[in-house]
């Protein structure tokens, strides 16, 4: 903060102070105005060339583009006057000229800039009169379509994937009316982070061939919650239509993924919807009420001490109640490759393809490739990320019970199982690989009798005989914030939605 | 006029003399002519004193604006431990020009001082002169004269012996029309698409690979070693009556008239004596029309108001027109001025860079409308159209192309009004001029 100077100017009336440097259209979003802009984006460099953003400066006879203009001290900016106001309607006039107006059938309709500046600011006609330009859409590899006819040309994905992305892969093809995004030859939108670029095209002309035609941008709802796919916990939106997520798109957190999302985890959400759910308690595979189910597995653990296997995508609540009801133990992280996005400062998709590793670490459990082999009498599996585990060692076990979203395979016939939520269906914290703790809300209910993972397990300590009087997640984070050193001090408020780091977790990220 | 005919005896030669002389084109030949006269002297020189004399010379920029070139080679901070780059523009895509294509193919070492005096000016090292792609023959000539230039020592390492470097380049564009506008064709240089930078900031701050940069046209550059050679005054005396405009210029002639070519005559020389003794008037039976007298993208103007013009910057502007680049367009009483201003405007669609919305989707709107008209299907609201379009178009994109298109095409219409009304209500094209 030391000898930053700022700078006082004017904007629609309003006194602002910002620092030197600051573009008039980013100091009028702290005046509250947001000037309409396309090809403008705060993660990519400026390109100043949809002029969209004009506004006028007194004492400037020429309009300013307020993407590329710096304030100065004393300026007074006008957004709403009829020059600025003639000059944006002109602009949208002339992008819609060419433009097939096809939003009924367009994936943007409902999120779409231009829809809403042309509502906003627009013409409710158009002059033009002559035959529109066509040019047909093409698969730019990836996850990406490129619908040609619809594009602004505000070169947003051209930046993205040059500057951010590090893979030159577009460019834009041809000069006037018939310029259009082309692709470089032998290239294709298969960077691990390229499907961005749909997220960053203003209008509907990069559109997600996963995502095409599926779901109307109005009838979702949507959901702050953290992607599960890797332990970078970027922010996500989970965004549900008729209770099943239907896409994840990032939610923009500067300290975490800034306005990205990787190709993987915003693509591999199938699971959270599946069918195949364990929906009921079941005792020695019978069916069982909850009290039933839950009154046997806590005669197990009385019996003695349990060899407890986490899941590392299980919350930090689900992770510290299974610590007290059972004591720590070990879990397994599944790997893969890492992608980092080489325009962002660590950011990447991480070899950890679990949310909370860390979270289970700094509870005290232990990492190890086969939890299950030095498995006792009394076993405890917690979350669903030992499914395809070598599961022979239970063989000798009296007692085997499974707090799980799906029934694990070569469990012994006499387990004791415990449906629980995934995490789009509970509320919760995970904790990053830099100790970010994030929190993620509720998306869709809880399939059959299933419970969230934290009351599953709050359940299971009560009936071991443990604290379990817990009525609600914030009640669980509340008491770990108090026992575990690494969360002292924090509370759902203080995370709020752009995570909080971990105490002795010393990078940020 | 210049080769492959003598001087008009009312021309002022100076660029111009050695137009036609093959023996001017070597570095013996134009040493003979008394070239490389400056150069020696001016490496000596103080670059400030340098840029003085030329701000006292009045010279202006001959590309186009006519910015005082003295004070902007003063933008350039001599000493501040950056590269600096000077380049030469000879892209010269501006329809109707074709002087600095002469310079460059029978005095290139002209040019070739002049850019070293001007890199010395600024500072500059390094010389990049980025012609047109299409300019084969200059770009051989040129290369051919820089070759000698650098073997004999005038360029280079130690250039004259003044122990000073002047390195200096020939870029070939890929044929686009923008990059005749500064900062694309810095781009275009980078190896870049040649798409205009947004300004701020300035080339003297920042502009080929991000150092200080000067852009000069190659006519300014080719005036400078003669006002050296004799002085800020006589240059300064060059001039009929405006001190703004001084010196002597350029004007390309093309179109319907009996003696088309390059004239070289005083700041403030008449139109009317310019257009009916030096170059003829028109074809034999013909009138002229109408105008265009800097390069395609200034307004057009009837041959009533051209009678009166003093042929400067100021005098032209004085008619709602520019100097430019001093691209004379002249239309006869035989022309159609909307099927004129319809392929004029097609040339914008087509060189458009396509970055800022106004100038990609306007040009070619505007060519269609225009189209439409010229086949016979416009309407009295498409003129209206024309208007509010051009308006859209000017003064709001990163440069001037777009307000280029909309400034001949207006200024048209205005003025040959009745030609485009008959062409809407289907009557046959009324040629007079009307307003």
């Amino acid at each position: 903060m030391s000898d930053q100077k700022f700078v006082n100017l004017t904007i629609e009336g309003r006194q602002v102070s910002v620092p030197e440097g600051t573009t008039i259209l980013e100091a009028a979003k702290t005046a509250g105005v947001l000037i309409p802009h396309y090809c403008y984006h705060s993660g990519l460099k400026i390109a100043g060339v949809c002029r969209m953003c004009l506004v006028e400066v007194e004492k400037q006879p020429k309009l300013a583009p307020s993407c590329a203009t710096t304030v100065a001290e004393g300026q007074v900016v006008n957004v709403y006057t009829q020059k600025a106001l003639d000059a944006r309607k002109g602009v949208l006039e002339l992008l819609l000229i060419n433009h097939p107006l096809d939003c009924p059938i367009c994936d943007q309709a409902g999120e779409c800039e231009l829809q809403d500046y042309t509502f906003q600011e627009g013409r409710a006609d158009s002059r033009y009169r002559e035959p529109k330009r066509f040019n047909p859409a093409e698969d730019f590899g990836g996850d990406v379509l490129y619908v040609t006819n619809r594009c602004i040309l505000c070169t947003r994905c051209v930046r993205y994937m040059g500057d951010v992305a590090g893979d030159r892969a577009l460019c834009v093809e041809e000069r006037g009316d018939r310029a259009h995004i082309g692709i470089a030859p032998d290239h294709d939108l298969s960077h691990p982070w390229a499907a961005n670029v749909v997220d960053l095209c203003p209008v509907g002309a990069l559109v997600s061939k996963d995502f095409l035609n599926k779901a109307r941008a109005w009838e979702l709802d949507r959901t702050a919650s953290v992607c599960p796919n890797c332990s970078q916990g970027c922010n996500i939106t989970l965004e549900t239509r008729d209770e099943a997520v239907v896409r994840m798109k990032p939610r923009s957190n500067d300290a975490v993924n800034h306005f990205y999302l990787c190709d993987e985890g915003r693509l591999n959400y199938q699971w959270i919807n599946r069918d195949d759910r364990l929906e009921t308690p079941m005792v020695t595979g019978k069916p069982a009420s909850w009290d039933a189910a839950l009154a046997a597995a806590g005669a197990a653990l009385k019996g003695g001490s349990a060899h407890v296997v986490a899941g590392a995508s299980l919350s930090n609540e689900a992770l510290w109640l299974l610590k007290q009801a059972a004591g720590v133990g070990k879990f397994r992280v599944a790997k893969g490759g890492e992608a980092p996005l080489p325009g962002v400062k660590d950011l990447a998709l991480r070899a950890d393809r679990a949310a909370n590793a860390t979270g289970a670490e700094l509870m005290g459990f232990s990492r190890a490739d086969n939890p299950l082999a030095t498995a006792g009498k009394i076993v405890l599996i917690a979350g669903d990320d030992c499914t395809d585990l070598d599961t022979s060692a239970l063989a000798g076990a009296s007692t085997v019970i499974a707090i799980c979203t799906v029934i694990p395979k070569g469990l012994p016939a006499n387990s004791i199982l415990l449906p629980i939520a995934n995490f789009a269906e509970e509320e919760g914290t995970f904790t990053n690989l830099r100790g970010r703790v994030q929190r993620f809300l509720q998306a869709r209910p809880a399939q059959g009798l299933a419970r969230p993972s934290w009351m599953a397990l709050a359940g299971l300590a009560a009936a071991a005989g443990k604290n379990g009087a817990f009525l609600s997640a914030e009640a669980v984070f509340i008491a770990m914030a108090k026992t575990e050193s690494a969360f002292n001090g924090m509370s759902y408020d203080s995370v709020g939605l752009k995570g909080q780091m971990a105490a002795g977790a010393g990078v940020t990220a | 006029m210049g080769y492959p005919y003598k001087s008009h005896p009312r021309e002022t030669p100076i660029l111009s003399k050695y137009f036609g002389d093959p023996e001017a084109r070597t570095l013996e030949g134009w040493q003979a002519r008394g070239g490389y006269r400056a150069l020696p002297q001016a490496l000596d020189t103080d670059p400030v004193a340098i840029q003085n004399i030329v701000k006292e010379s009045g010279l202006r920029g001959r590309g186009g604006a006519g910015f005082p070139c003295g004070l902007k080679w003063s933008f350039m901070k001599i000493g501040d431990g950056k590269p600096h780059y000077l380049c030469c523009n000879a892209d010269e895509s501006e329809p109707g020009t074709f002087k600095d294509r002469e310079i460059m193919r029978w005095t290139p070492h002209a040019l070739i001082e002049g850019c070293a005096i001007a890199a010395h000016a600024i500072g500059a090292e390094t010389c990049y002169i980025y012609i047109r792609g299409e300019f084969t023959e200059p770009i051989a000539i040129m290369e051919q004269a820089l070759a000698e230039a650098r073997a004999a020592g005038m360029i280079g390492a130690n250039a004259c012996g003044s122990g000073k470097t002047i390195n200096m380049w020939v870029h070939r564009g890929a044929g686009a029309y923008i990059c005749g506008e500064e900062t694309a064709l810095m781009n275009s240089i980078e190896g870049r698409r040649g798409n205009p930078r947004i300004k701020p900031p300035f080339p003297a701050v920042s502009g080929v690979f991000g150092m200080p940069t000067t852009v000069n046209n190659v006519e300014t550059l080719t005036a400078v070693p003669h006002i050296l050679n004799n002085g800020a005054e006589w240059y300064k005396a060059m001039c009929l009556g405006n001190p703004k405009s001084t010196g002597s210029k350029l004007f390309s002639v093309c179109g319907n008239v009996a003696r088309p070519g390059n004239y070289e005559v005083v700041m403030g020389f008449s139109f009317k004596e310019f257009l009916y003794d030096l170059c003829g008037g028109p074809p034999p039976g013909r009138k002229f029309k109408a105008i265009i007298p800097g390069g395609s993208s200034v307004p057009v103007i009837t041959i009533e108001e051209a009678e009166q013009v003093k042929m400067d910057y100021e005098g032209f502007m004085e008619f709602g027109t520019m100097l430019g680049s001093g691209g004379v367009i002249i239309f006869d009483d035989a022309q159609s001025m909307p099927k004129q201003l319809a392929r004029l405007a097609r040339f914008y669609a087509h060189e458009s860079c396509a970055q800022c919305t106004q100038c990609r989707e306007g040009t070619a709107w505007m060519t269609k409308i225009l189209e439409r008209i010229v086949a016979g299907h416009g309407t009295f609201e498409d003129l209206d159209t024309i208007f509010e379009l051009t308006e859209n178009m000017t003064g709001k994109t990163i440069c001037v192309l777009s307000d280029s298109c909309g400034a001949p095409v207006t200024s048209g219409i205005t003025r040959f009004r009745g030609e485009f009304e008959a062409l809407i209500t289907g009557r046959r094209s009324s040629t007079v001029a009307v307003g």
